[in-house]
């Protein structure tokens, strides 16, 4: 039997979090930390979690597995468990809504500082905006990320200054527009940056590229970000 | 665009440019003086003179210095505003984090001017 240690935390009811320990039948099975989530929660339906897609594109399951961070719907238990227990706690670094479910605004306020979307003023072409393949390649590694949390929610610098660091995964989404030729915001961009948090709290730990289940590169992101602002402000 | 006006350099990249040239320089320093010693094990008191007395060695110590200073005050002011903050110890954060800003930065001009007076004292 797997021995799983769950965070519960009701802020109508309890007075502060505690573990709750659960005992699990795989049945021999690599399953995943999802399924097993989905299972407890039939024994106990008060067991609050978010879940949508199962499949790692949504990004909705992000928690904290056995200390590192990640989506529950694609961790198998041969990655999560470690002498036979499995502890499931909610993403660190944001308020705790209930049980693994963490108030997600912080992490939204600091995606929007960056415009999160393409700012080009110029009139648009009657069909769409082209783009050479070797253009459109420079946004791979940037685009994919679903904004799930799990790296910005591993970063110290976002423990630390949630509402002044972009974190991680908001500074990737910053540097798919600068990267992007058909963006023309990008001098404002830059000077939005360019104070000591936003991007310079990133003190290059890593945190975020041992975490993202999607396999992208925060640091590196963060990495052109600084040399493009060194490009512009020297 | 975040405010701040008790960091170095007012900017992230000045303050990162800083550090890392500053980096540089202390690192020179230390390769000196190690190769020194490795040359020279016991320098004499009129050798040790000699070296710190010449206007070249004045000026790398002032800029090893001034690194210091620079390098200090950048990191001092990261480690402030990380743990010395609202959100972590409450609304008595800020007053407490003013005066140990304030008193960082007076401790290195100190620091600063001391060390200009011993090298030029020689």
């Amino acid at each position: 039997m797997l021995e799983v240690s769950i965070y519960r935390y009701n802020p109508e009811i309890d007075s502060e979090p505690y573990m709750q320990e659960f005992q699990f039948d795989t049945q021999g099975k690599d399953i995943m930390v999802l399924d097993v989530l989905e299972k407890l929660k039939t024994e106990d339906p008060t067991l609050v979690f978010r879940r949508s897609c199962r499949e790692g594109v949504c990004g909705s399951d992000g928690v904290n597995i056995s200390g590192k961070n990640g989506l529950a719907c694609i961790t198998p238990l041969s990655e999560a468990v470690k002498n036979n227990k499995l502890v499931i706690r909610p993403l660190p670094g944001l308020p705790v809504i209930r049980d693994l479910v963490i108030d997600m605004s912080q992490f939204y306020a600091q995606y929007e500082k960056i415009q999160p979307y393409l700012i080009n003023n110029t009139p648009a072409p009657a069909i769409e905006r082209l783009q050479s393949p070797e253009d459109r390649a420079k946004l791979d590694g940037l685009y994919e990320c679903i904004l799930c949390a799990c790296c910005s929610t591993a970063c110290p610098s976002f423990w630390w200054n949630p509402d002044k660091f972009i974190g991680p995964s908001g500074l990737l989404q910053a540097y798919r527009f600068l990267a992007d030729t058909r963006d023309t915001g990008t001098e404002d961009r830059l000077a939005d940056l360019d104070d000591p948090f936003s991007v310079f709290r990133c003190h290059g730990i890593m945190n975020c590229v041992q975490v993202c289940p999607k396999g992208l590169n925060p640091t590196k992101a963060i990495g052109h970000i600084r040399s493009m602002l060194l490009a512009s402000g020297t | 665009m975040v405010s701040s006006v008790t960091s170095l350099g007012r900017s992230g990249l000045s303050d990162w440019l800083v550090q890392r040239v500053s980096a540089l320089v202390m690192t020179a320093y230390i390769f000196f003086m190690v190769g020194y010693f490795v040359i020279n094990p016991s320098p004499s008191f009129e050798q040790w003179q000699a070296l710190h007395g010449s206007l070249a060695m004045r000026i790398f110590s002032l800029l090893t210095i001034l690194s210091i200073a620079a390098h200090a005050w950048i990191g001092m002011w990261c480690v402030l505003t990380d743990y010395i903050t609202v959100r972590l110890i409450g609304p008595k954060a800020t007053p407490i984090r003013m005066f140990l800003q304030l008193a960082m930065i007076a401790l290195i001009l100190l620091y600063v001017v001391w060390a200009i007076d011993i090298l030029w004292g020689i």
